[in-house]
């Protein structure tokens, strides 16, 4: 093989876009050329540095936003109206009391879309190479990570010691918004910890559902909602819960 | 041209939603080394989304980052179309003859020449961003979004074969610049 052949070849021997034999053929030659060698060893460096250093941008919110907003919105009038419709027939009940009794259902409604939205991003951070924006088992590479990206970065607490290994980190998108997901793993299960910002600062127990085969763990405190998401079983994903929440309040 | 928020099949928008969505910081990253400017980038983005999503009842593949980013890179062409009839300098900053120029005859003078730093993202991206068209294309697509030659191929709408010397091509001028940045910091 020649040089001119192998200075076009040698990318596709790195990009593993070469059969066997034309490899081999390739790594012969590279064997003997220093020139070619070197052209190997420093593109190789260059796909390297790239990967690791991260050269891709991160869309603005504000973009996110109006593309959603420009998207047919999820039709949730349907629900509401048959449920005020159901309200205004049924005489013996008080205008002000439908009210209230809507507010309740609507919420309800809202829990649920939003379980949905955040099974579906657990879902799609399990396709290849959408887990982790960030990897990092160190809780000082992920944090700061967020800064900057996110208007409230989630906590991020390591809590491999309690069994749960913190892989990374990743910004996923339910309900319009950009949200920050903290991923772990506890043997061959990933938890998905997707952490939004709350207006009430109340604190509210954990609650757990099952949607679609995940369970679902969610709870409030100091401003933050949290939703931890996983295949593992309930009192395993309650564990982490628990180790969450009592390392939150740990002083430091 | 505004869709209609109202007639449209809401399942429809769910879809594509969570099928088209999870690519946004790809399209926008792609975007802002193709286009070289934050404000437009973001412009091509959405209309590049509000065409997938018009397009998407019809959608039968390839994968959809590759389907996105074609479509991406009409909404460019008419970005650079928009630019040329503008302004006096054009955009397209290599003539078609560069293609065929000999590969990195530069490192000739310097046979021993190895990378000897590394830089940081923002570096990177404004080395990668320097780098001539079409070969800063073929570099993005291949070193940034991971597609396979056969993809960028389908994407830059050329054979498999310029797809692999222009990214001979652009590996080539960025080890050049790689090393200029070197020679300059030290």
């Amino acid at each position: 093989m020649t040089c001119d052949e192998a200075e076009i070849l040698l990318h596709a021997l790195i990009d593993g876009e070469l059969d066997a034999g034309h490899a081999r053929e390739v790594e012969n030659h590279v064997a003997d050329c220093p020139r070619c060698a070197a052209a190997l060893r420093d593109y190789r460096e260059m796909s390297k540095a790239i990967a690791e250093a991260g050269a891709g941008y991160t869309a603005p919110a504000a973009l996110r936003q109006r593309i959603e907003a420009a998207l047919p919105q999820p039709r949730q009038t349907t629900s509401r109206r048959a449920v005020l419709r159901g309200f205004a027939m049924g005489s013996a009940v008080s205008a002000l009391a439908a009210t209230g009794l809507v507010a309740i259902v609507l919420r309800n409604d809202d829990v649920e879309r939003i379980q949905l939205e955040v099974v579906s991003a657990h879902l799609r951070s399990l396709q290849a190479g959408h887990l982790t924006d960030v990897i990092s088992t160190d809780q000082h590479t992920v944090k700061p990570w967020f800064n900057g990206k996110l208007d409230v970065a989630p906590p991020v607490i390591d809590l491999t010691a309690q069994g749960f290994t913190l892989i990374g980190g990743r910004l996923d998108y339910v309900d319009a918004r950009a949200i920050g997901a903290v991923v772990y793993r506890r043997r061959q299960h990933v938890i998905n910890l997707f952490v939004s910002q709350t207006s009430s600062t109340e604190r509210r127990a954990a609650k757990t559902d099952t949607i679609q085969g995940f369970n679902i763990r969610r709870w409030s405190d100091r401003g933050l909602t949290y939703w931890a998401v996983s295949d593992l079983a309930k009192d395993e994903l309650a564990d982490f819960g628990e180790k969450f929440e009592s390392a939150m309040r740990a002083p430091g | 041209m505004p869709i209609n928020a109202s007639d449209e099949d809401p399942e429809k928008a769910r879809r594509f939603r969570e099928a088209a969505l999870p690519y946004l910081n790809d399209v926008y990253t792609l975007a802002r080394y193709l286009l070289r400017s934050a404000d437009d980038a973001e412009d091509a983005v959405q209309e590049c989304y509000l065409r997938a999503f018009r397009h998407f009842d019809g959608y039968r593949g390839p994968a959809m980052k590759p389907w996105l980013f074609a479509i991406l890179r009409n909404v460019c062409r008419a970005e650079y179309a928009r630019r040329a009839a503008t302004s006096t300098s054009a955009i397209e900053d290599v003539p078609e003859s560069a293609e065929q120029a000999p590969l990195w005859h530069e490192s000739e003078e310097t046979p021993e020449a190895q990378l000897q730093r590394r830089w940081d993202a923002d570096t990177l991206r404004r080395l990668v961003a320097a780098l001539a068209e079409p070969f800063r294309e073929t570099f993005v697509l291949r070193e940034i979004q991971n597609l396979s030659y056969r993809e960028i191929a389908e994407v830059a709408e050329v054979p498999v074969g310029t797809v692999m010397s222009r990214l001979a091509r652009a590996r080539a001028m960025l080890r050049s610049a790689w090393l200029a940045e070197e020679e300059q910091q030290r």
